[in-house]
This record gives structure tokens, sequence and C-alpha cells, in this order.
């Protein structure tokens, strides 16, 4: 399975808006790149910057508490919208999805 | 008796060094236990003793420092790119990005993630984990809340952002969900004003209590400010020089146009009020110099119609009353009445032919000067004003008095827009006051200390949630009442009509009654009088002990009329025929005759 295929699939999914794959350089400083986007750019640039930081701070916090856990998954859920994020140890997947009703 | 003890030393013994000797212990007194004593006390038991076994508290209040605070924005710039490629040049970027994208690590990482990501996707889907299960119920508990106690609470306080602090002398929401407020600043303590006052009048936006979202800059400071209820961007301002001057918003801060200071009022203009008109640029404005004048904003250059307020009907602004407030409700637009500064509400009709039919009839009963006045928006017939030291209901068809009235010393009132038996009042002293005269008619339901200082202006927004109240020191107060004020109960409009109608019977009765009285008196005063041309002494005693009657009687009415609310109506009813036929004729022909017979 290609990873066209996995974007793909996850567009057609109902209630999707967007997908961005951040590229988490931890080395570097704070904000992410945005490797492939569903999404406009200065949404992407916003979310991508945004977002790693949220990530960085949860998987910090989970880690902290104990330190054999990890971060596997994280969702924001907003008034308007939900904003589910996959991390990995050097790429994110940011999925917006507007929940059924 | 003094009692005096002498102690003295030479001097050369001052300031000697103190000689101390051990001496054996001394036998001074020795009391031994008198069995006898025992026998005038008494063993007690139990004791009781007192423990304090919970930790002591102490109670303290805490006030923070106002904080002002600014919203800022932050705008993201790309940023991550390692070192060597230029985040601007597109190439660059698009041949970094197709190099990560090849990579085998990625590839693996993203299918991965993906597949997580749609098992959540589709969870989404599947169930709404916040969807509201038992309604109904929520509804049942919303009506047992309504047995809390009312309350009202502060939400933000706005101050006059200018050094001198002016009176928020009128209040207006902006239309349509109002979430914009306009407050008129000015002093309106005679020749008063400190000379460096600034003239300004705010548009405050609910949300930013720290600045102003608009200032509006008039000739002369602001006593009256109304939104236009059609375009939230119209505001229609009367001056303290008696000016009219319309502002638009989206034009800026100095008003569109003003009107000339010739054909304007002659004394501040208290009241403004937007007219129902198909062109919606209609208004008409009242001021204590006794005119009610009407405009049309595309042409303030002159007034459109005027009238003055005498009663006699001669158009003479030398006896003519003082207008404090104005009243239309859009449901009736040839009527609107007026309230005066004398104390007196006038009813007038807008389309009369003639000015001297204008002015209909007139209400009295008040003691002083009119600060407000508004009709029921549930029930157009009753209106509340409020004067000096009293508010009161009235109806329209009885005149000469009140159907219910409270004893307190009042600035400013209005209705409860959602609720037809709920009234706001405030006070000289800052106290906010609710009134629900379904539930108690003598007293407030909820009487708040909204602040020090006595409090100019009151207006609920459309909603009946949130009220603003304007202060002497230009600081105006949001507060949010609790629902169980704001929300229409069940029977509510069916009980506040029948309470109204009850009440108006009550009154108008009384007012028959009055009449009644009233004509006897008058043909027994003309009969007295002719007995008085025969003798004057007789007369004069005569006269004295019908006064006294006529005073005795009135006293009873009053008496009859205080007890009134609170008592069922029947009983007090059925006794008055009774008192007043029946006992006064009898007392005045005894008098009468008494007079004949003496001489």
């Amino acid at each position: 399975m290609s990873v066209e295929e996995t974007i793909k699939r996850i567009q057609s999914q109902k209630g999707v808006q967007g997908i961005i794959i951040v590229n988490a350089e931890v080395l570097i400083c704070n904000a992410g790149i945005p490797i492939k986007t569903t999404l406009d750019n200065s949404n992407t640039v916003h979310y991508a910057g945004l977002i790693h930081q949220l990530v960085m701070k949860a998987r910090s916090t989970v880690r902290e508490i104990d330190p054999q856990n990890d971060l596997t998954f994280l969702r924001v859920r907003s008034k308007k919208n939900e904003i589910m994020i996959a991390p990995d140890k050097d790429y994110f997947l940011i999925v917006i999805q507007n929940p059924s009703e | 008796m003094e009692h005096v003890f002498v102690y003295t030393r030479k001097r050369r013994e001052f300031g000697r060094p103190c000689h101390f000797s051990d001496r054996p212990a001394e036998l001074i007194v020795d009391i031994l236990p008198d069995a006898g004593l025992r026998a005038e006390f008494v063993e007690r038991n139990p004791l009781p003793a007192q423990v304090q076994c919970g930790p002591e508290w102490s109670e303290h209040e805490v006030n923070t420092e106002r904080l002002e605070s600014e919203a800022r924005g932050m705008n993201h710039v790309e940023g991550g790119w390692p070192k060597d490629i230029n985040p601007l040049d597109m190439e660059q970027t698009m041949r970094y990005r197709k190099k990560v994208e090849k990579d085998e690590h990625y590839r693996s990482a993203i299918v991965r993630l993906g597949s997580i990501m749609e098992h959540y996707i589709k969870q989404n889907n599947a169930v709404d984990i916040y969807q509201e299960y038992f309604t109904e119920g929520q509804e049942e508990d919303d009506e047992e809340e309504e047995q809390e106690q009312p309350v009202a609470r502060t939400i933000s306080v706005f101050r006059d952002p200018g050094a001198v602090k002016r009176w928020v002398t009128a209040l207006s929401w902006s239309p349509a969900g109002g979430c914009k407020l306009a407050a008129a600043y000015s002093c309106l303590d005679f020749q008063r004003a400190p000379p460096n006052m600034s003239y300004d009048s705010y548009i405050w936006d609910l949300e930013n209590h720290s600045r102003p979202e608009m200032s509006l800059k008039p000739a002369s400071p602001l006593v009256c400010l109304e939104y236009n209820p059609k375009d939230s961007h119209i505001l229609l301002g009367g001056g303290y020089n008696g000016q009219i001057a319309y502002w638009d918003t989206r034009k800026g801060s100095h008003p569109v146009e003003t009107s000339p200071i010739e054909v304007s009022h002659r004394e501040p203009v208290y009241k403004v009020i937007w007219l129902q008109s198909k062109t919606g640029t209609e208004a008409f404005s009242g001021s204590t110099d006794g005119q009610v004048l009407w405009w049309d904003i595309r042409k303030l250059s002159e007034p459109t119609e005027k009238l003055v307020l005498d009663l006699s009907r001669k158009g003479d602004l030398g006896h003519a009353l003082g207008c404090l407030s104005l009243e239309f409700e859009t449901t009736m637009p040839t009527k609107f009445m007026v309230g005066t500064k004398q104390g007196l509400v006038v009813s007038c009709n807008r389309k009369a032919k003639t000015p001297a039919e204008k002015i209909v009839c007139t209400y009295s009963g008040h003691n002083g000067s009119i600060y407000a006045l508004q009709r029921n928006p549930f029930f157009p017939k009753y209106f509340l004003t409020v004067a000096g030291w009293t508010a009161r209901i009235w109806s329209e068809d009885v005149k000469e008095s009140s159907i219910m009235s409270t004893r307190v010393h009042l600035l400013d009132g209005c209705w409860s827009p959602v609720r037809p038996s709920v009234f706001f009042t405030v006070k000289m002293d800052g106290t906010l006051d609710v009134w629900d005269f379904l539930f108690n008619q003598k007293d407030p339901t909820l009487s708040l200390k909204v602040c020090d200082e006595a409090l100019w202006s009151l207006r609920v927004q459309d909603n009946g949630h949130f009220l603003a109240c304007g202060s002497q020191q230009g600081t105006t107060t949001l507060l949010e009442i609790s629902s169980g004020l704001c929300t229409l109960q069940r029977n509510e409009k069916a009980l506040a009509s029948e309470m109204f109608e009850r009440e108006t019977k009550g009154a108008k009765i009384l007012e028959e009654q009055q009449r009644e009285i009233r004509l006897k008196e008058r043909s027994r005063s003309e009969q007295s009088k002719e007995e008085e041309r025969k003798e004057s002494e007789k007369v004069e005693r005569a006269k004295e002990l019908l006064e006294r009657a006529e005073r005795h009687f009135f006293h009873m009415v009053e008496g009859g009329r205080m007890a009134r609310p609170g008592c069922p109506l029947r009983t007090q009813l059925h006794l008055l025929p009774s008192l007043l036929p029946t006992r006064s004729p009898t007392l005045l022909e005894k008098l009468g005759e008494e007079g004949v017979l003496a001489f």
C-alpha cells in the first residue's frame, strides 16, 4: 500500500476536511515542516507550527508521568471540528474532520 | 479616705546596691478546710463543658487590580527548514519534499499511521460521543431550578476613560442581538460641569471592557442616545444644549448632521425615540423647555412637526410642562406619551387635526418629576412610570390614580422584555431592584447593590438576560440575571393580565365612588352656603365640621385603598359602599340640622 492510496482512502471518509503530513525535525526550531497537504498553504503552515508544539508537549507529559509510556494518538475536539493527530518518531499525520453531525 | 503610703529614704542611701540575704521559710497563714462550709455548696453533676474541635476560620476579601488587556495576534511563518534550504524558494522546498517522500522510513510510517487514523475516523462517524440522550429530563431539571433564589451578578464594568467623571445619562443596546452598548455621558448638574470635561460619548463592545470601541464627538455633551432599531449603524443623540445630531458609525466619530440651534430645543434634550416609519429615519425628541419636536434625520435643518405641552391647549410656552421622558410603542403608532417634570403623564395623539386636540388626557398622581415611562411590552394598555419616590403602574383607562405603587426613591426603570410581570428600577443609593409583582407587590424580589454612587440609567437587552446600568461616576455595569427571572413561566401571561384587570377594576370603582361623593359634597356645600349667608358664626362652625368630615372620609378611603393590595378585593369593596353613603350623609344632615336648630 503506498502513501498515495492511504491518503486517498482517508480523504474519502465522511467528514474529512483536510490532511497534513508534517516532518518533525526535533533538532531545529519548534516549527514542523509540512511535507504533504490537502489544505491551502497559509492554513497548513498555521496547523503545522501549532500542532507540532502541542504534540511535543503532550508526548513529554505522558513520558514524564510514566517513562515506559508513549503517546499513540491525540484528539482535539472543538465546537466546529475535530483535529486528530497520529504521531510517529519523525512524522505526524494530521486529519481535520467534521464529526458526523 | 485616701490610702497613702509615704516611703522615705535618706539621700545618701540612694543608688546603693541592694543586699539580699537568705531567710528560712516562714509560715504566714495556715487555713484548714472547714467541713461546715461544704453544706453551702451543691455538687453539680454532670458539668457541661465546651470543646471546640473544628478548625478556626477567618474571612478575607481580596479584590484584584484592574487588568488592562489587549488582544494581539501572531503570524506564523514557515520555519524548521534545514539551514541550507531557503523556505521562500519554491524549487528548493519542492526538491526537499520529494526527497523526503522517497525515504523508505517515511512510507512505512505513513501507511501505519494511516490505518490507525482510519480507525478513529470511522469511529467518529459511527458514534457521536457528545449526543444528548435525555433532553426531557433536562427540561424538568430547569423547572426545579426555578425554585432557587433569583440572582443577578455583575459580569463586567466599563469605566469612563476620561479624567473627569461624568454621569451616564443614557444607555442603548444595539438592535438585533445587542453586542454593543452605546452610553451617553454628560453632567446634568446645572452649570456645574467642570471646564475640562470631555464631550465624548462612547460605544462599548461587550467583550472589551478596557477601551471603548468607538467614541462619538458631539458639539455638546449628549444627554440621551438611541440606536436606530432598523439599522445598527445609525445613532441619534440629543445634546445638553438642545441640539439633535445623528451619527453613522461607518462614517466616523463626528456627527453626520446636527440640527441648527435656532430651531432646536432651548434646554437639554432629555429623550429621543425613533419612530416606526417606512423610511426608518423619523424620530422625536422631548425636552424640559416644553416642546416635543419631530425630526426626519435626512433633513435636520428643521423639525417636521412641533408640539407645545401646554395643558390649557393654547400653545403657550410659558405655561408648558417640561418633558423628561417620552414613550412610544410601535404597535400604536399614532399615540405617544410624555412624562413631565411636574409629575403628570400626558397622553397625546399625533394625528390630531389641531394642536389643541393633540393632548388627549393626563394622568396625575405622582409627586415628583417622571424619570422613566414605559409601556408593558406584553400588555400595552398598562404602563410603568418611575418618579421621585414611587414607581407606579397605570392603566390607560383609569386617569386619576395608579393601580399599583411602590415606595422607594427611584431614578430610572424599565420592564423586562421577556416577562410581563417583571420590571427593574434603580435608586439613588446605587441599588438595583428587580420587582416581580406576581410574587410580591410591596418589596422587590431581588435587591442588589451595584455601586456606591447613584445609578442614573438602566437598560435591559432585548433577550432579557443582560442589563446595563450607568452611574454617576461614569461607570457602566453589565449584569447577568438568573434564568428564573428571564424565562417566561407557564401561566405568567394569563396571571399577569388577570392581576392587571383586577387592579384596574378596583381603581375604577374607587374613582366612581370618589366622584359620587364629590358630587354629594358639592350639593351639600351649596346648601350649607345658603345657611352661611344667614348667620356668619354658625356658618363657620358648620364649615369646620364639614371640612373635618370630608377629611375623615378621605382618610377612610385612603385607608381602604392602601390596604387593598394583598387583601382580597371583594371584602374591601363590600365594606366601602356601606361606609360611604350611609355614614357621611347622615353626619352632614345632622350638622345641617344642628346649625339650624342652634339658632
